[in-house]
């Protein structure tokens, strides 16, 4: 059964979780285009629920790879036994989400398997009838095309949210679950599970902000910060940041927004000198309105944005703050 | 206690950045470079670790000639020495062929805990410390914002998505990809800068053998048709004709 498209399942309590269904949509696709069958994989304690979600989709065959072993989640078990069930099927290419969890074992399973390894693709291609990868360098602000040379399997991971989710066909009748039990010896598996704990309990909760004027590392210094400041309050607006303001603790953790921060989505989100980087985008891309302002007009954030300004923030945010103190008088 | 550190030479965040002709990557004069800014949060890291444990910090980058100059600034903030494994090929080369460079680096070191950033700013695999581990044979665990050595081994809290963490425990020698935000970064002092001149830079010529299991084909600014209306003019103009449209849209009052 060589030669197959797999799709990697993420598997969370039980369910699939929302992005790997993008990773399947994909994996449809890129199999229609070179000709190949799919497969969906999934790994875990008990795959036995997210399988059979699985398996209404258009897939040949669901691998449902179990063992005990899986659960907690350690690299060591992942990375074996996806490497197990990939020596003996041989797939062309496993398709994955580029998932804070993938992003700790895939690497760790193309380096035992020495296979090609493209990470955070935003599209795929075909051409001569070979995957063609596009992923994004220099922080978001380049595409690189990439080909995997050799005939190992290649792994490649998807940027949450560069693919849809609604892409994704179902199947006319249920595919098979071919499940897998797997043998991790105890030993192989290095890592303790201590503990999985919530962050910060009682955070400011920024999902209920109206308006949000967000500060990136562009503000230069903590205490330039006033202006900002002195353009939310005139708004009405919660103060909010990337990530490198909370880091630089100009401003407290519980005010970052992004794929480590909080998630939002208010009328109308200002981010000031913000370069919009992916992990802080999905953080906010749902807002109904954005504005940006930036002094690169190449910033990846104006691609999101709807309304931008390409200018110093020092003189661009107080002619806003004066617009606005105007409209409240 | 030995700690390593990856540390990589990348070009300054805010580089006016040209693609070459050819397209092959981007085109490497005139612009200005630093440490890959996690890598920097590794690097303190390692130095906090020493400085409360003992023992030395290796500072190890792989990169043409230039990267020396990490290496030099990271001797000046309180590495002890550093390995520089030299070759123009790591440019073209993907994350494999620079964990593979690294690995035989500092597989003669030994040393008890390895640490890299989480990704690099320019080529942003996040994988070379995790294929690292696995070439060295390591343990590893990755994003991590909090180390706490023990007897034989360390503690790490893993940072999750949307503000989780978890506590993991692995046994040494192990290797963590240190994400950034977990401490506050020294800056180099006057005297360590001096006192860096008399450490030892290593060089050495990796072996790459294999060349690089992916290849870059083309590099090319995305298109931004699907972006925002700029608002031109001076600065007050265009914040006047946002302003304006925001009120129509009944964003603003
Ligand atoms: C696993 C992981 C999780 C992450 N989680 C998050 C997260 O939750 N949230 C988050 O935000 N980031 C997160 N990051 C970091 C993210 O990758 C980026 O590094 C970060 O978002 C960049 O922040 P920034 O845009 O403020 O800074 P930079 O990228 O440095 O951008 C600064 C911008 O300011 C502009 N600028 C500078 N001076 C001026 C001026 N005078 N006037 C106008 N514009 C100016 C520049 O042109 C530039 O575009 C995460 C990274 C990783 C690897
Ligand atoms: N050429 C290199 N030299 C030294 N360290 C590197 C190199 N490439 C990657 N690293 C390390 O690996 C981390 C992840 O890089 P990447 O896999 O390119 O995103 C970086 O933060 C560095 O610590």
């Amino acid at each position: 059964m060589s030669g197959e498209i797999w799709a990697f399942a993420e598997e969370r309590d039980g369910a699939v979780r929302p992005t790997s269904l993008e990773v399947l949509g994909a994996a449809q696709d890129l199999a229609g285009r070179v000709g190949a069958p799919v497969a969906a994989v999934v790994a875990g304690g008990n795959a036995a629920r997210a399988a059979d979600a699985l398996a209404a989709r258009a897939v040949a065959r669901v691998l449902a790879l179990e063992d005990p072993s899986l659960e907690p989640y350690t690299p060591d078990a992942h990375a074996r036994v996806l490497r197990e069930a990939i020596e003996a099927e041989s797939p062309r290419a496993v398709l994955f989400s580029h998932t804070y969890r993938v992003r700790d074992f895939a690497p760790k399973l193309a380096a035992a398997l020495a296979s090609p390894y493209v990470p955070d693709c935003v599209a795929l291609r075909v051409a001569d009838g070979e995957p063609v990868f596009v992923r994004r360098v220099f922080q978001g602000k380049i595409d690189a095309t990439v080909r995997a040379r050799g005939a190992r399997p290649v792994l490649a991971t998807l940027q949450n949210g560069a693919f849809p989710a609604d892409a994704v066909r179902d199947g006319r009748a249920p595919a098979p679950i071919e499940r897998r039990p797997a043998s991790v010896p105890p030993d192989a598996i290095r890592t303790r599970v201590r503990e999985v704990f919530e962050g910060v309990k009682d955070r400011v909760d920024l999902s209920r902000a109206e308006t949000i004027v967000a500060v990136g590392r562009g503000i230069g210094k903590k205490e330039n910060l006033a202006i900002v400041q002195e353009l939310a309050d005139a708004l009405g607006a919660e103060i909010a940041a990337s990530r490198p303001v909370c880091d630089s603790e100009w401003l407290p953790m519980d005010r970052q927004i992004g794929s480590s921060g909080q998630t939002v989505a208010p009328r109308l989100y200002v981010a000031i000198g913000i370069s919009g980087a992916i992990q802080h985008l999905v953080g906010m891309k749902g807002s109904s309105t954005i504005v940006a302002v930036n002094k690169d007009p190449n910033a990846p954030i104006f691609s999101v944005a709807d309304y931008g300004i390409v200018g110093d923030l020092f003189e661009v945010v107080p002619a806003l703050t004066a617009l606005a103190r105007g409209g409240a008088s | 206690m030995k700690v390593a550190v990856c540390i990589k030479h990348v070009p300054a965040r805010d580089s006016r950045l040209r693609i070459r002709s050819d397209g092959s990557w981007v085109e490497e004069r005139d612009l200005s470079w630093e440490i890959n800014e996690p890598d920097l949060y590794a690097l303190e890291e390692a130095l906090r670790i020493r400085d409360a444990a003992g023992g030395e910090v290796v500072a190890v980058t792989a990169g043409p000639d230039r990267a020396g100059e990490a290496l030099r600034r990271g001797l000046a903030m309180g590495a002890d020495r550093a390995i520089h494994v030299a070759s123009e090929a790591f440019t073209a080369g993907d994350a494999q062929v620079a964990a593979r460079a690294l690995a035989d680096a500092l597989a003669p070191e030994a040393a008890d805990l390895v640490l890299t950033g989480v990704q690099s700013d320019d080529k942003g695999y996040a994988a070379t410390g995790v294929m690292l581990a696995e070439m060295l044979g390591l343990p590893h665990s990755t994003l991590i914002m909090e180390v706490r050595l023990e007897d034989g081994r360390v503690r790490a809290r893993r940072e999750m998505e949307s503000g989780w963490f978890e506590w993991l425990e692995l046994p040494l020698p192990a290797l963590l990809t240190i994400q950034s935000g977990i401490n506050q970064v020294r800056y180099a002092t006057l005297k360590g800068i001096m006192g860096a001149k008399k450490k030892e830079i290593r060089r050495v010529e990796p072996a790459l053998a294999d060349g690089s299991p992916t290849v870059v084909e083309a590099l090319a600014f995305p298109s931004r048709d699907s972006g925002a209306e700029i608002f031109e003019g001076d600065a007050r103009g265009a914040a006047a004709k946002l302003w304006e449209r925001l009120r129509r849209d009944g964003k603003v009052r």
